[in-house]
């Protein structure tokens, strides 16, 4: 069954949308990702214009991390204090990133940068998280106790301390905001939500249980998701509703599912999924920057402004 | 005195007329829309006896025109990156040429320059900025790509002529068509120069919900944008709902 898309300006099978959907919101639910670097290129591939990928992919985004922030809500798994300190720095960073974007862009070559950018974090991330918990799941196979991950020292002894129940920590507020600093300013210009940057960060640098880290990455998710909506409906009105609905329908679901799968999963090897998740995107990225591509031009349509 | 040598020189070019019909004149998008066929048929009107030189029959349907970047990569230090860039200052999204022979007996060199009939020349490109030598590449680069992805077509010899006076020929739009001014235009030629032209417009318009949506977008972005956001969260919470029913019961 074909849907022609209103704004796409292309007719697609409806099916096809529900199913993309679904896989990602079974990823969103179980990783606290908001799926953006997966769906991007998969709704290019099926041959909707990219603009209109990323800016619907958010729009799909804001459904299914609302549906699976629901679901970690009744579990008792969302940090809303430390979801709100996250957001405030990554409002802030986002503010920083557009203008360093358009500063890039002014200097051209700014996806190559992205790219490269995107290649290094990713790899670097993606590597500790599969050595850190392939040793966790070697330590609880052989029987011996869960270590608690190192905390640290030098976090501990910063001023502005604040007491996270959900995640139990007593921290300073400094470094969520730098986090969530950080993470705004890689969204902004990679033109992800950033998840897969905050889970770890909150992970490893926060020490936030893994459980709690996805709930709650997912709480900020939403209001970055929709903010980048907005943003997008009202400057270059590349955000289609109709793919947004089919895509969202199959999404909520997905999460949903995603969810469940994500509450019987242990920690580390929820952990360790993420990590090749992330190397898998790592080296599809690297690889299209290694080998030649099929085809050396490419065609992009200039809006008018 | 002048005038009047080429009245009279112009006079037996206007002795052979192109009549046309189409199947429509109009394509409504609808929601369900996955493609059309337009089908053009037409006669040739003349006053006199059948000239003996060589008849040809060219048509051609252009999609309203945009501005393109088109960028190439190289390799740099191992990668593959944007090197060159060139902006094609206007290329049609969609083209189909069809003939009603091979093309080199249908249109001189010449013709095809004044008219802008096969591709190439209906892709307009001031130039490349310096540096670019080979600005020709980019241009053929816009053709290869879009005829790949079935937007650009060529069909020698698709047109059908019978007797030298009734023609007919189709073309398959296809289903990614961008909304607008569908610019159609029928050459008769004598010999590969053109002796009688006919120009159509087939109106491609989204109606029904997609016109609804199309414009509220563009009109009124904030409502819009909201109201995206409003299906998200209310799908969201939808299915967090009909979930946890399920669970209990």
């Amino acid at each position: 069954m074909q849907i022609y898309l209103p704004i796409a300006e292309v007719s697609v099978n409806i099916f096809l949308l529900l199913g993309l959907g679904g896989l990602v919101g079974v990823l969103s639910g179980m990783f606290g990702v908001g799926g953006g670097f997966l769906m991007t290129p998969l709704l290019f591939f099926i041959g909707i214009p990219p603009a209109v990928a990323v800016a619907t992919g958010a729009n799909q985004i804001v459904a299914s991390s609302f549906s699976a922030v629901l679901a970690h809500f009744r579990r008792r798994a969302v940090d809303l204090r430390m979801g709100t300190v996250l957001l405030i720095g990554g409002l802030i960073g986002a503010g920083f990133g557009v203008m360093l974007f358009n500063y890039l862009k002014a200097l051209g070559q700014v996806d190559l940068l992205v790219t490269l950018f995107y290649v290094v974090f990713l790899g670097i991330i993606g590597a500790l998280m599969f050595v850190e918990s392939l040793r966790a799941i070697r330590r609880t196979r052989r029987g011996g106790p869960v270590a608690k991950r190192k905390k640290h020292t030098w976090i501990q002894k910063l001023p502005l301390k604040m007491r996270f129940r959900t995640s139990g920590l007593y921290i300073s507020v400094i470094p969520p905001v730098l986090v969530g600093m950080a993470v705004g300013v890689l969204a902004a210009i990679m033109g992800v939500g950033g998840g897969f940057i905050m889970v770890p960060a909150m992970i490893y640098l926060l020490g936030m249980p893994t459980k709690v880290v996805v709930g709650t990455s997912l709480f900020q998710i939403i209001f970055v998701a929709a903010f980048t909506t907005m943003l997008h409906a009202t400057t270059s009105h590349i955000v289609d509703v109709v793919l947004a609905l089919f895509l969202l329908v199959g999404g909520v679901v997905g999460a949903q599912f995603g969810t469940q799968i994500g509450a019987r999963m242990k920690a580390e090897q929820l952990r360790i999924l993420l990590a090749i998740l992330v190397l898998a995107v790592c080296a599809k990225l690297g690889l299209d920057l290694l080998l030649k591509p099929g085809e050396v031009f490419s065609i992009s349509e200039i809006l008018p402004s | 005195m002048a005038a009047l040598i080429a009245t009279v020189l112009a006079l037996p070019l206007a002795a052979e007329e192109v009549v046309l019909g189409l199947s429509r004149n109009s394509i409504a998008i609808d929601t369900t829309f996955d493609g059309s066929e337009i089908l053009l048929f037409g006669a040739i009107k003349r006053e006199e006896a059948i000239p003996p030189s060589e008849l040809g029959i060219v048509v051609a349907i252009a999609g309203p025109s945009q501005p393109l970047d088109v960028r190439r990569k190289e390799r740099r230090f191992g990668i593959w990156v944007n090197v060159d860039a060139v902006e094609v200052d206007s290329a049609p999204s969609f083209y189909a040429v069809a003939t009603s022979g091979p093309w080199s007996q249908v249109l001189s060199q010449v013709e095809d320059l004044r008219h802008k009939i096969s591709i190439p020349r209906a892709i307009r490109s001031v130039g490349a900025p310096g540096g670019v030598v080979d600005a020709q590449s980019f241009t053929d680069a816009v053709i290869r790509i879009r005829e790949q992805s079935g937007a650009y077509l060529i069909r020698e010899g698709a047109v059908e002529l019978r007797e030298q006076t009734l023609f007919q020929t189709s073309i398959d739009l296809p289903a990614n068509l961008t909304e607008g001014d569908y610019v159609t235009r029928i050459f008769l030629t004598r010999n590969g120069s053109v002796v009688s032209k006919y120009e159509t417009i087939i109106d491609v318009r989204k109606v029904g919900l997609e016109r609804w949506l199309f414009e509220l977008s563009r009109e009124n972005a904030v409502l819009y944008g909201l109201m995206s956001l409003a299906i998200a969260i209310g799908a969201g919470w939808g299915a967090s709902a009909v979930f946890r029913l399920l669970r209990q019961g």
